[in-house]
């Protein structure tokens, strides 16, 4: 079956982000951008997939700016066999990325649909929701295991107080959690023939798809900062601060 | 205007996270109503009728919406919404699992993870996990938002005396089905939900030795939680993992051992409400968020706490 994997282009992970001093949003001139982690499992998934022999192809799309092609040369690089960069270079509502999804969905006619929880930016965790909605597909979410059972997919779900396996009819879509497996680095090699492997490049005109939002963001501000603490001089002093002083314990 | 909260519930009792959304609601004032959807879930509508604030219950029982397939019970919502300024859900795994599909539907943009109302138009949630904090505004007809329970205090569960009154829709979507379930068997409180986190990082050098943590968690009704360096190293499986990637805590009191502190570790727990740290290493980064800091060997450490609480 064809795989289709949503990527995001994302501030790395481990980068401080610092709020704008008008509060516009965040600065991020100059700063490392790497794959969304989430992605990364997504991306790793659709390639076991392939292993496995379950999936035939698989197609890595993104939407975002013109840099977002490094991110797909990276899902290239790791397994995806060839790649579609919706550009943009607006900050898009989760909505309007599923809209855009969709659009490539209905051209690509995939039998899953793999993506991240969320993105760790926005923090949204809507998008793979989302897209459900739009082709009505179902949707397996926060998935640590996912196996093939003939025409239905069986995933287990991370809740909150434990997992839950829920079986899907195809096509569906699945969003990883962390647990569902480890992603690969991608070798030099991969990297090299990567560059060689196709990437299509789409608008949103193209596609059809309006991306208007109903949300505006007023500000971006920097969190409350937290007071100074004292440090104690042993577990005894730490205990008694914490029965008496924070009344914690 | 009028609210409708779906109804957060397990095993026939409304869940804690339903009082804090209900608490948002209110703030966005006008009247509020909450959908129950469920099979065999009376006793959850009863129980949603007492809780203060609500004027209406909605009971959809029907056995499509037994395990609240997003399938299913979004189209439910979609088919209520239409009567409401704002559909609200507590930003639980049901709630992130359900609401995104209706806001869709209804072709509005979802607000996730709300920390605030500003107004009835206007919220505040954190972006970039925690380390920005975004103020957005919804032009849609109908809002649709998920609610961070660490950011609301709690109703009562009791005090009101709502009317219930029975949804017949029944949306089976056929596409999925629920197989099984497996619900940790824990006697320590779930982490996102725990007055008292305990966690250890790569300072605990093995997975081994948090049997010391677990001890000390047992005595303060603790759950136990991890670094990614812990996860990353095999120490722990990785829903223990509390950070950017992880699962956001907000508890009364978060005890870091053997935590340096990296920001995607403080992203999942900066928000706590006392934070102690106990590190060797006097310079580690956790210090400047500890309200208490304690540098100390933990393995002398721990088992003294554990003693003296």
């Amino acid at each position: 079956m064809k795989v289709l994997v949503a990527v995001k282009r994302v501030v790395d992970y481990n980068v401080k982000v610092r709020v704008k001093p008008d509060n516009s949003g965040v600065d991020l001139a100059n700063v490392k951008m790497s794959m969304n982690p989430f992605c990364e499992i997504a991306v790793e998934e659709a390639v076991r997939l392939k292993e496995k022999g379950i999936a035939t192809e698989i197609v890595a799309v993104s939407v975002g700016p013109t840099a977002a092609q490094e991110q797909l040369r990276t899902a290239l690089a790791l397994g995806a066999d060839r790649a579609v960069l919706v550009e943009n270079n607006e900050e898009l509502s989760s909505l309007a990325i599923a809209k855009l999804l969709k659009a490539v969905v209905d051209k690509e006619q995939p039998q899953l649909v793999i993506m991240g929880k969320q993105a760790i930016d926005s923090d949204n965790n809507q998008t793979g929701q989302m897209l459900g909605a739009l082709t009505g597909f179902a949707q397996g979410t926060f998935a640590s295991k996912v196996e093939r059972d003939g025409d239905v997919l069986n995933v287990t779900r991370e809740i909150d107080g434990g997992l839950q396996t829920v079986a899907l009819n195809l096509p569906a879509i699945v969003t990883t959690d962390l647990r569902l497996n480890e992603p690969r680095y991608a070798s030099l090699p991969n990297i090299m023939k990567a560059k060689k492997k196709p990437l299509d490049v789409l608008t949103p005109d193209a596609l059809g798809v309006s991306t208007a939002s109903t949300v505006k963001t007023l500000k971006v501000e920097a969190p409350a900062g937290r007071q100074a603490g004292i440090k104690v001089k042993s577990v005894a002093e730490l205990v008694e601060k914490l029965k008496n002083e924070a009344k914690v314990i | 205007m009028t609210t409708l909260v779906i109804a957060e519930h397990e095993n026939g009792a409304i869940a804690p996270a339903t009082l804090n959304t209900v608490a948002a609601a209110a703030k966005i004032g006008g009247d509020i109503h909450v959908l129950v959807a469920g099979l065999n879930a009376a006793a959850v509508a009863d129980a949603a009728s007492k809780i203060a604030g609500v004027s209406k219950v909605l009971l959809a029982d029907n056995a499509a919406y037994e395990h609240q397939l997003p399938e299913n019970v979004a189209p439910l919502v979609v088919e209520l919404a239409s009567g409401y300024s704002h559909v609200l859900a507590a930003a639980t795994s049901n709630g992130k699992n359900i609401l995104p599909r209706v806001a869709a539907q209804l072709d509005v943009d979802q607000i996730s993870e709300i920390i605030s109302v500003e107004s009835a138009d206007t919220f505040k949630r954190p972006i970039y996990a925690g380390n920005a904090i975004a103020t957005v505004q919804s032009s849609a007809a109908v809002k649709v938002i998920t609610v961070r329970a660490t950011g609301f205090d709690a109703v009562a569960a009791e005090g009101g005396s709502a009317s219930v009154e029975a949804v017949g829709a029944a949306h089976d979507a056929g596409k999925s089905s629920f197989v099984s379930e497996e619900l940790a068997k824990s006697d320590r409180p779930e982490l996102t939900a725990a007055k008292i986190v305990v966690s250890g990082g790569r300072g605990m050098q093995n997975g081994d030795n948090f049997k010391h943590l677990y001890t000390l968690a047992d005595k303060l009704g603790a759950a136990v939680g991890a670094s990614r360096a812990a996860v990353d190293a095999g120490f722990v499986p990785n829903d223990m993992q509390v950070g950017q990637t992880g699962k956001i805590v907000a508890p009364q009191l978060y005890i870091a051992v053997g935590i340096s502190g990296a920001i995607q570790h403080l992203a999942g727990m900066k928000d706590s409400k006392v934070i102690v740290a106990i590190n060797k290493d006097e310079e580690a980064p956790i210090f400047q968020v500890a309200d208490y800091g304690l540098v100390a060997d933990l393995f002398e450490a721990i088992p003294e706490l554990e003693k003296l609480v």
